[in-house]
């Protein structure tokens, strides 16, 4: 637990109404104007601003309220408590780790803080290819610049950790570009744990910005009600509420405690896995097939590279250096083109994600400290073969993502491995991993190259994870071709309103909570109106 | 040869699942959720020897237990899945099968990680996802607790000493 001042504290005394389901009586029922799913990067924009034009909003989130005092920087207790399926959400086929967070705040408390805007080759593919006239950059900057402003999006003004500056040190070497991130943060003490819980409240997530506004604004907080479905009217063409179940408090079980929220509007902002989920359990009108599909994660592969100097990829601001290098080196719907950035390095993780077992891998572990580690995003959902998954429910009703990988992914994941080891070794690097179970260490570029070359390119051998899931509600100029139009509006129920990545109809291309932003204070603008 | 051995795995395989379902149907109340039992701790370490490889001395206890507090902390669906293989590998024929002779709590260090090796490289997409899953839960039991620090040289940021709460 930290020690260092709360705002949640200050808060629920001055009496914020939050009500946490999981400690039990009777059910709830509650009438509001605006009811929201989840309060993630989409739900808790939207919270703030439709709170703040007096109306009567309620925020429901499955997972708990966690807030500065009880993050220990312990991937332990973090895990478990503030991610989805304890950071071990995996697809159908278990070939994709998903990261992806279950807390008030959503992944925004969890993520490592960088902000891109919605990169422009991405938004004139959206309207040339999917009729997304709106999506001008123009019309957009505006809301980027809201967003930006709303969370102190800056450039990060210290030094990169030597994780970061390997990767930069390593690019430079080649003639490969690369640029500073930009961070949502204020007063960051660069500590390195964005990932269990920012325990300074530096991080402008939804859990210390646009929530507490809201709460402040009067609108209420469920916690630990996971949401079953829309209550839908007759004629399946209007929600006159949600109905969920509250959980216990593992938050796992439901308790048998039942939660109904009948409102005037239901905004859906449960994430591109949670959103499409609520709406098949709902039986929601579908027409044209196309609910929970098209989700998009850029797969993400990764390099260890072990250096002489300790590197302590565990200290320090996560992401402050990336390259869009190889997402311009051939055509937007050509051989999947990647980002490049690196992740923090702590050791659970490291552990559980670097291959092999036994004396081998204790060698890898006890070396923590000298890891340098890379990873490549590829952008899917702009070549004609990479249409992404889909979300299914399982026979418990628990949503499952199915995403096979093929060809297309496999050979840029090969590129990229290849590329990553090559900048590595170029940074002084003494060995390489790259992270696939077949693989061995190589001490040179040139081993590297013949080992990467032969490695198998199958899931549960190549490592493959994602913490940026998009789609599978995605947005479209007319009723035909997508399931809300372009303000997030559901096509055929007329007062419910999608507000997160789900929307998107390719992936972004950068890492997306930006994009969500953005366009989620677009959508509560055109919802207010409608209001 | 080749051929021969892959038609004894799947053959193997399917056995041992059929095995592991009947014991299911057999228990007499399935709990939701995984349900540990004194069994299923002495798989654990065993595992966990393989897996892992020799620990320091206290190491085992907190691992079996971590690895319990993790699998709780799991989705039911997910604990139900682990349950399956949990049953699965304790049927002394499927064992057998999946490539261990002696009973997990006589086996070696070696022999368990021979086997677990065994599901790694396997052509099976299932025996892949059982050693991945087994791989992560394990990992995460043994260095997400902090007596594995030190072994790391790995400390918590010095400028947050005394500002958390143990």
């Amino acid at each position: 637990m930290s020690k260092l001042p709360d705002l949640w504290q200050d808060g629920l005394a001055a009496g914020w109404k939050v009500t946490d389901a999981s400690q039990g009586g009777p059910d709830l029922k509650l009438e509001c104007d605006v009811v929201i799913v989840g309060s993630g990067a989409g739900g808790g924009m939207v919270a703030e601003q439709l709170s703040s034009a007096g109306l009567h909003v309620v925020l429901v989130e499955e997972g708990g309220l966690y807030s500065s005092r009880h993050f220990n920087l312990r991937e332990s207790e973090a895990y478990p408590q503030l991610y989805q399926e304890s950071a071990n959400r995996l697809t159908a086929d278990k070939g994709i780790t998903i990261l992806q967070g279950r807390t008030v705040g959503g992944s925004t408390t969890v993520n490592w803080t960088s902000c891109f805007r919605t990169p422009a080759d991405t938004l004139a593919w959206w309207r040339s290819h999917h009729g997304l006239d709106a999506m001008q950059d123009a019309a957009l900057q505006p809301w980027f610049e809201q967003a930006e402003a709303r969370l102190n999006v800056g450039p990060w003004q210290t030094d990169p950790n030597v994780n970061n500056a390997l990767l930069a040190q390593g690019c430079n070497k080649l003639g490969i570009p690369y640029s500073p991130i930009r961070r949502n943060v204020k007063g960051c003490w660069n500590l390195g744990y964005c990932g269990t819980g920012c325990a300074t409240n530096a991080k402008q997530s939804m859990l210390v910005t646009t929530i507490p506004a809201a709460l402040a604004s009067g609108a209420q907080l469920l916690t630990r009600v996971r949401v079953q479905q829309l209550l839908l009217s007759p004629g399946r063409s209007h929600a006159e509420g949600i109905v969920g179940q509250a959980l216990g408090p593992d938050g796992i079980q439901p308790s048998g405690r039942r939660v109904e929220v009948r409102a005037r509007q239901v905004v859906l902002s449960a994430g591109a896995i949670g959103t499409p989920a609520v709406l098949l359990r709902s039986h929601a009108p579908d027409p044209y097939r196309l609910l929970g599909k098209r989700t998009f994660l850029h797969p993400v592969v990764m390099s260890g590279g072990l250096f002489r100097q300790r590197v302590e990829g565990y200290n320090g601001a996560p992401q402050s250096i990336f390259s869009d290098h190889f997402l311009h080196t051939q055509p937007l719907d050509g051989p999947l083109g990647y980002k490049l950035e690196v992740p923090p390095v702590h050791p659970l993780i490291m552990a559980a994600t670097l291959p092999g077992n036994g004396p081998v891998h204790q060698r890898l572990l006890k070396n923590l400290p000298y890891w340098q580690v890379s990873l490549a995003l590829m952008r899917d959902g702009f070549h004609p073969e990479s249409v992404g998954g889909s979300v299914g429910l399982r026979s418990d009703g628990t949503p499952v993502l199915s995403y096979p990988l093929g060809a297309v992914e496999w050979e840029a994941a090969r590129r990229a491995l290849l590329k990553m080891a090559e900048i590595q070794f170029a940074a002084g690097a003494r060995v390489v991993l790259p992270v696939h179970e077949d693989a061995g260490l190589a001490t040179s570029w040139r081993q590297a190259q013949d080992m990467i070359r032969q490695l198998p390119m199958q899931i549960l051998r190549t490592r493959v994870v994602s913490a940026h899931v998009m789609g599978g509600a995605m947005m479209s100029a007319d009723e035909r071709h997508g399931v809300v139009d372009q303000t997030g509006r559901h096509w055929q129920l007329d007062n419910v309103t999608v507000i997160d990545g789900s929307v998107f109809p390719t992936s972004i291309g950068a890492n997306p909570q930006l994009s969500v932003y953005a366009l989620a204070l677009r959508a509560a603008d055109a919802l207010r109106r409608r209001l | 040869m080749t051929i021969n051995r892959r038609q004894f795995i799947r053959t193997g395989l399917l056995g041992a699942v059929a095995l592991g379902v009947a014991a299911r149907l057999a228990a007499p109340h399935p709990a939701p959720g995984f349900a540990a039992s004194a069994a299923d701790r002495q798989l654990i370490a065993a595992l966990g020897r393989g897996m892992l490889g020799s620990l320091p001395a206290t190491a085992p206890i907190s691992l079996v237990d971590n690895t319990l507090a993790a699998i709780a902390g799991l989705p039911l669906a997910s604990q139900a899945e682990l349950r399956q293989l949990f049953d699965l590998l304790q049927q002394p024929l499927a064992r057998m099968a999946l490539g261990l002779r002696p009973a997990w709590p006589d086996a070696s260090a070696e022999q368990v990680r021979a086997t677990l090796d065994g599901w790694r490289y396997s052509r099976l997409t299932l025996l892949r996802s059982a050693y991945q899953g087994l791989h992560g839960l394990l990992y995460a039991g043994w260095y997400g607790d902090t007596a594995s620090w030190a072994g790391m040289s790995y400390q918590l940021p010095a400028s947050m000493k005394g500002l958390l709460n143990e």
